[in-house]
């Protein structure tokens, strides 16, 4: 695209180039929508669009967190683990009622993050290790509590979440939309947002300049850790029973490279949520169009290596990490 | 490293007991656990000082071994390598596809080509400034891809009486190919990184990068050389366990980057970069071996006990590592 605009001469190259910067997600998934509504059968209809953006709502959950993570130049390689701990406690809690269960799939994910966060901010601990350990340990840790098995789910409320519409909506886009709103305004409009693109753009500036660095730092992973145990509840649901050693499996690979395409740089000191959301929704698209037109998936995968490659070279100006 | 502290209880300009203590810990911890380990192990298990078992541990670590060797290099460098699991997934599919045409080709193809798809890694990281992680990341996704297209997404046996399996299962004086082969590699690695101007270099670049740019060090050079060492050596390890296992699965490796990751971590190498050693991966891998091997002893843990085991393992060491870190710097 930078090219196409180089060769214009009228053009002016470098704002053309620092535009498709910025809104590169934006460029590559408006195109792939195009190449779909062409090639595509049955591509524009309302079933499509609902597949898209069910099997995309648990990504777009976990990516947010991931989003804040990499904003403060950190990383949650967690979230897969925490949500498959999430799976695994769900149906053990279901016989005390819908709201206890959630509740304490919620505290065990919020438990996860402060595991997380504590030895980020405060042992000093590098997040992708600290993480990382989660990452191996978690999905043991939640095949035992399940016992190795796959329990079924029969609560109506909450496979709702998972297979329900409110207004013809899935409810899992209603809670991907509810999450990307409420992060949005963290990020933009609070405080604690300001503090976590401090901390990511300079640490010790932040610090020096009084700003609570650990507390953000810890809030940063029992947020993101909280988003994945959502996340997992949803996917649990949707599927119809616990399944801790599938659900969430190398999602974390996912959500970084919707957060690092949509234009959050792993340096840290920003955060783009609609990037983030594009992102998503982009790798995901990417998958689609390889199913619905019977390619060979593994060459999804290539695509998307592609892709994440473009996108970080387009962006390296801004510093790298 | 260290710097001297003002302790009020210590005569200034000498390092304390303790200072020289903790720095032992921290670079020689990983050995100085692994004999702990291997003396309780030999205590609580009968037959686990018995040759066989503890050649099995070893061919256990072995392929791993042969990537942790690279890794350490890329992550004294101060940067990392993701791609080696989907490397040597890529590896044993070119050796199974190169087997029926001309056997030897399936020793020299695949560390050949992945390490030119190392190189690629390293010309990303190093001229065009990108992130090694995010690099890397790109790499584990689209390899994986690619080996499971070159395989059409099902393994590839390889005939077992084929000469090409003796590097896989074979033995010279009793002793495994593959073990021979990792302990060839620690071996010149750990001369590169301890005695040659190479060495120096990953060490310089590690601990300060723009400062060894500024020397005059050949910085670039330096780290293209790196990441192509560990695109190589995963492609070996892919060829040498498709040859053990007598087919090449598009699928293996999985996961593979991180026990290798955690093996330089816990063999205490600081993934900040600057410092680390090739005894200590040695160390970290053959405690990861042996922690799976009592696990199987055990025999009533499941292989979720072993994930939870390692994750555990890798949060004290790191948790130790920060402590005694700190406590050098204070």
């Amino acid at each position: 695209m930078a090219r196409g605009a180089a060769a214009d001469k009228s053009f002016d190259v470098s704002t053309a180039t620092s535009w498709v910067r910025g809104r590169g997600v934006y460029v590559a998934f408006v195109v792939l929508v195009i190449f779909n509504l062409i090639v595509t059968p049955n591509f524009a209809s309302v079933v499509t669009l609902s597949t898209l953006l069910i099997t995309v709502s648990p990504i777009i959950l976990v990516s947010l967190g991931v989003a804040l993570a990499i904003g403060t130049e950190g990383i949650d390689l967690s979230v897969g683990s925490v949500m498959a701990l999430a799976s695994a406690f769900l149906p053990l809690y279901l016989g005390y009622g819908w709201p206890v269960a959630v509740l304490v799939v919620l505290l065990v994910g919020a438990l996860a993050g402060l595991v997380n966060g504590s030895l980020v901010a405060f042992v000093g601990v590098q997040p992708i290790i600290a993480t990382l350990a989660l990452l191996v340990g978690g999905r043991g840790l939640a095949q035992i509590f399940a016992g190795g098995q796959s329990l079924p789910i029969t609560d109506p409320t909450v496979l709702w979440l998972g297979q329900g519409r409110l207004f013809g909506i899935p409810a899992p886009v209603i809670l991907a939309a509810a999450a990307v709103l409420v992060v949005g305004f963290l990020v933009n409009r609070t405080t604690f947002g300001r503090y976590v693109v401090a901390v990511g753009g300079n640490r010790s500036a932040s610090f020096l300049s009084g700003h609570p660095v650990r507390r953000t730092l810890l809030a940063v992973y029992v947020i993101s850790a909280l988003l994945a145990a959502l996340a997992g509840i949803v996917a649990t649901a949707r599927l119809g029973a616990s399944d801790p050693s599938n659900i969430g499996l190398l999602i974390e690979l996912s959500a970084i490279t919707a957060v690092v395409v949509g234009g959050t740089p792993l340096s840290g000191g920003r955060v783009k949520i609609m990037g983030t959301v594009m992102g998503a929704l982009l790798i995901q698209l990417i998958t689609n169009t390889f199913i619905a037109n019977d390619l060979p998936f593994t060459w999804a995968q290539v695509l998307t290596a592609a892709i994440i490659l473009v996108a970080v070279y387009l962006q390296k100006g801004r510093g790298t990490a | 490293m260290a710097t001297r502290t003002a302790d009020p209880h210590t005569t200034g300009g000498k390092f304390t007991w303790r200072e020289r203590l903790f720095t032992t810990l921290q670079k020689r911890g990983a050995i100085a656990v692994l004999i702990l380990v291997v003396a309780v192990s030999a205590l609580a298990f009968d037959n686990f000082l018995t040759a066989q078992n503890l050649q099995n541990i070893v061919l256990q670590g072995a392929f791993l071994g042969l990537i942790v060797v690279g890794m350490t290099f890329v992550i004294i460098s101060g940067g990392i390598d993701l791609s080696v699991g989907s490397l040597l997934a890529l590896g044993g599919v070119l050796a199974a596809l190169t087997v029926p045409v001309f056997w030897p080709l399936a020793l020299i193809l695949p560390p050949l080509f992945c390490g030119l798809i190392g190189f690629g890694n390293g010309l990303l990281i190093a001229k065009a400034k990108m992130a090694p992680f995010i690099v890397t990341l790109a790499g584990l996704l689209g390899i994986r891809g690619l080996a499971l297209a070159f395989a059409g997404e099902r393994p590839i046996g390889i005939d077992g009486g084929s000469p090409f399996a003796w590097f896989g299962q074979g033995q010279i004086f009793g002793v495994a190919v593959p073990i021979i082969v990792v302990l060839v590699a620690f071996a010149v690695g750990g001369l590169v990184l301890a005695r040659t101007s190479y060495g120096r270099v990953i060490f310089a670049i590690g601990g300060n990068e723009e400062s060894a740019r500024l020397m005059g060090l050949p910085v670039d050079r330096t780290k293209i050389i790196a990441y192509t060492t560990s695109g190589a050596l995963a492609g070996l390890a892919g060829a040498l366990l498709a040859a053990r296992l007598s087919a090449g699965d598009p699928n293996g490796g999985l996961a593979w980057e991180l026990d290798a990751i955690s093996a330089v971590v816990v063999g205490g190498t600081l993934l900040t970069g600057g410092a680390g050693s090739i005894s200590g991966s040695l160390a970290g891998v053959l405690l990861l071996s042996i922690l799976q091997n009592l696990i199987n002893q055990v025999g009533t843990l499941g292989s979720y006990a072993q994930q939870l085991v390692s994750g555990f393992f890798l949060i004290v060491v790191v948790v130790a590592q920060a402590y005694l870190t700190r406590r050098q710097r204070v």
